[in-house]
């Protein structure tokens, strides 16, 4: 096993046993033991010990890696296009991919698969990428997890970059973990922070695990490209520069990897919100307090005047209010907007590890005890019923619409 | 039709919390539970038995603590289970556990579909549904709200998407990962209990899968943990109430800066 404790140096001061998230460390005879089946070898109580008495072969050593690392050189972006418009969160992570690049002294690629999206290329050069890789076939109109799998393995095989950046959306999430086990490199979901360590040229991916409780910072050593997604709304986009130039290339590839094994028979647009949940600069949402599922007209008539998108509590999606696509929380999904105004919503930590990130977040709610008020950065004790109609007459007058 | 469903065993994620004072995580009596996406999973595997006959089997990877998950697994009414545990497993990323449960896979040989829940509610990764249909190189959907149809040949599924849903056809055998809309997860029978205590859980440790010891635990993980910390505290900011006119206007002071 590669973690163990140096006897002679322990004191059993217990510093570790607190670190552990794993709880495997136990003080018998007052000297730390650790449990290996519980132990995941993390090396968080490495930091912990003040004696040093902890030691972790990491057998992951840059040396040792398998590839010639210098082969790999340049940060590659994932260019997400739906109905060929290039989806928001590709300017964000062009602006990350343009600083990572810049320190590592090297260049930005965006990589584009679609049909009759060679138009789209300029664009991107315009947002911060150097270089465009597009591939152009009717097939690629629609995401398909195995034809955009087989291209991306392809490309990444042929240019070798270093680093590998994707949203995670609901495509990103599901293509670049087929495309990383192809490829044996490593995945980080939903980075919150990227950062380069410029000694050893590496990628430090931070994110929240453990519903946001803790933060980690990863690290691909050994294997290349270092890969990551990234959630919406985390960087901001260079502003456009029409005057930027960059290379755009076509790639052309064999038929047989165009092929499918699963194919789509009907897309759907449920238009029940004009506002995608995760691009949304504003989420109006709405708990158990807003009573039915008629009530959530005040919340859309807020969302309306701040061109927000109306979210909900697993209380009120449970209670056929709102359907499950608008979920926030840990059975729904993860938001990060400027604004979360949580309209009647207690804030059990299960709806709060979805949207704690917002920026500023607003509580309407009657109950001054409400668990929300400890996280709002903005709190009004009150009832909403007379609160939102107020605020969205009052906004209508302030903002002209 | 034969289903497998692959599962977690996760802390009660929520209640995983920071001493503020220490700065450490705090973990004395944090429940250990199944993953609630891979319920959904289950439930699932179960209700098409129902309909189609055939057998269910749910794998879980884990220290032998997560024998208890299986056995709710089974409460629930799926036929068996397997616990996939070697202590060389330990610090394993999702590139190193989804190549040992495709090859738990491999070994129970006949299967039509293999289940999972959309994401695990401690990692929140969700690569390693993806990852197992790429090392078994088969097709997968990943966030299934429906599976309208399914023979033994293809299935018909809706997939969640941003803006609403697709409709996927897909051959089988293939991977699907669902969320929490597919239906709603039942309770143990007493049964259903009875049988949970009686069944044997087989165990399959890495020489038994025949794995390939370099692609296994910390050393077959592409990926490394360097640190772990504490993210900051989100701090409660002002509260206020008062009239309504007068709480709407200073809302929309404090606000101005940031509206559209």
């Amino acid at each position: 096993m590669s973690i163990k404790i140096v006897i002679e140096k322990c004191t059993g001061c217990s510093l570790c046993i607190k670190a552990c998230p794993f709880d495997a460390i136990k003080i018998l005879d007052k000297k730390a033991v650790i449990d290996l089946n519980k132990c995941n070898l993390c090396g968080a109580c490495i930091d912990s010990c003040k004696f040093k008495a902890i030691l972790i072969e990491k057998p992951l050593d840059i040396q040792k890696s398998p590839l010639n690392l210098s082969d790999y050189k340049g940060v590659w972006v994932f260019a997400e296009q739906k109905k060929s418009i290039i989806q928001p969160v590709v300017w964000e992570l062009l602006a990350k991919a343009r600083e990572l690049a810049d320190k590592l002294k090297t260049d930005v690629s965006a990589v584009l698969l679609g049909s009759g999206v060679k138009n789209k290329a300029e664009e991107l050069i315009r947002y911060g990428a150097d270089r465009v890789y597009f591939v152009d076939d009717e097939s690629l109109n629609n995401f398909l997890d195995e034809p955009y799998t087989n291209i991306l393995v392809k490309l990444i095989q042929k240019y070798k970059p270093e680093i590998f950046l994707c949203g995670a959306t609901s495509i990103g999430r599901s293509l670049v973990s087929r495309v990383a086990v192809k490829l044996y490199t490593g995945l980080t979901a939903d980075c919150t922070g990227l950062d380069i360590d410029l000694e050893k040229r590496l990628l430090l991916q931070t994110r929240p695990a453990f519903g946001g409780n803790i933060m980690a910072t990863i690290i691909t050593p050994c294997y290349r490209p270092q890969m990551a997604t990234v959630r919406h709304k985390v960087f901001s986009a260079l502003e456009e520069d029409k005057t930027r130039k960059g290379e755009i290339i076509e790639e052309k590839m064999e038929e047989g990897l165009f092929k499918s094994r699963t194919s789509i028979l009907e897309v759907i647009e449920e238009v029940s919100s004009t506002v995608n949940l995760s691009e949304a600069d504003i989420i109006v949402s709405g708990g158990r307090g807003i009573g039915s599922k008629e009530n959530f007209k005040i919340l859309e008539d807020l969302a309306k005047v701040l061109n927000a998108a109306v979210g909900a509590s697993r209380a009120a999606v449970d209670s056929g209010w709102m359907p499950y696509s608008h979920q926030v929380g840990q059975t729904g999904r993860t938001v990060a907007p400027k604004i979360y105004i949580a309209c009647g919503i207690s804030g059990q930590i299960q709806h709060l590890v979805g949207m704690q990130a917002s920026k500023i977040i607003v509580a309407i709610n009657k109950d001054p005890d409400a668990p929300i008020f400890k996280v709002a950065t903005y709190g009004i004790v009150g009832d909403l019923f007379e609160i939102v109609p107020a605020l969205t007459k009052r906004l209508k007058e302030v903002l002209k619409r | 039709m034969e289903i497998v469903v692959c599962i977690k065993q996760v802390p009660e994620t929520t209640e995983v919390k920071i001493n503020p004072q220490t700065n450490t995580l705090i973990r004395e009596g944090v429940k250990s539970i199944i993953n609630p996406f891979d319920m959904y999973a289950l439930e699932e595997a179960i209700r098409l038995k129902e309909k189609y006959s055939g057998k269910t089997i749910v794998i879980t990877m884990g220290p032998p603590q997560a024998e208890s998950a299986l056995r709710e697994a089974l409460a629930m009414g799926i036929d068996e289970g397997i616990l996939i545990t070697d202590r060389t497993f330990a610090g394993s990323d999702t590139w190193a556990t989804s190549y040992t449960l495709s090859k738990a896979i491999l070994k129970i040989g006949n299967f039509d579909l293999v289940l999972c829940g959309k994401q695990a509610s401690d990692g929140d990764t969700a690569q390693v549904g993806p990852g197992i249909s790429a090392h078994l190189d088969i097709p997968q959907v990943t966030y299934v709200k429906k599976i309208r149809e399914i023979n033994n040949k293809n299935c018909i599924v809706e997939r969640m998407t941003e803006e609403g849903y697709e409709v996927i056809l897909t051959p089988l055998p293939c991977v699907l990962t669902v969320v929490k809309e597919i239906n709603e997860p039942r309770l143990p029978s007493l049964r259903g209990l009875m049988r949970a205590k009686q069944t044997q859980i087989i165990r399959w440790s890495a020489r038994e899968l025949k794995l390939d010891e370099e692609k296994i635990g910390l050393k077959g993980s592409p990926t490394q943990v360097v640190k772990i910390f504490s993210p900051p505290q989100r701090k409660g900011g002002v509260v206020f109430k008062g009239e309504t006119s007068e709480v709407v206007d200073k809302l929309i002071s404090l606000l101005k800066d940031q509206l559209p």
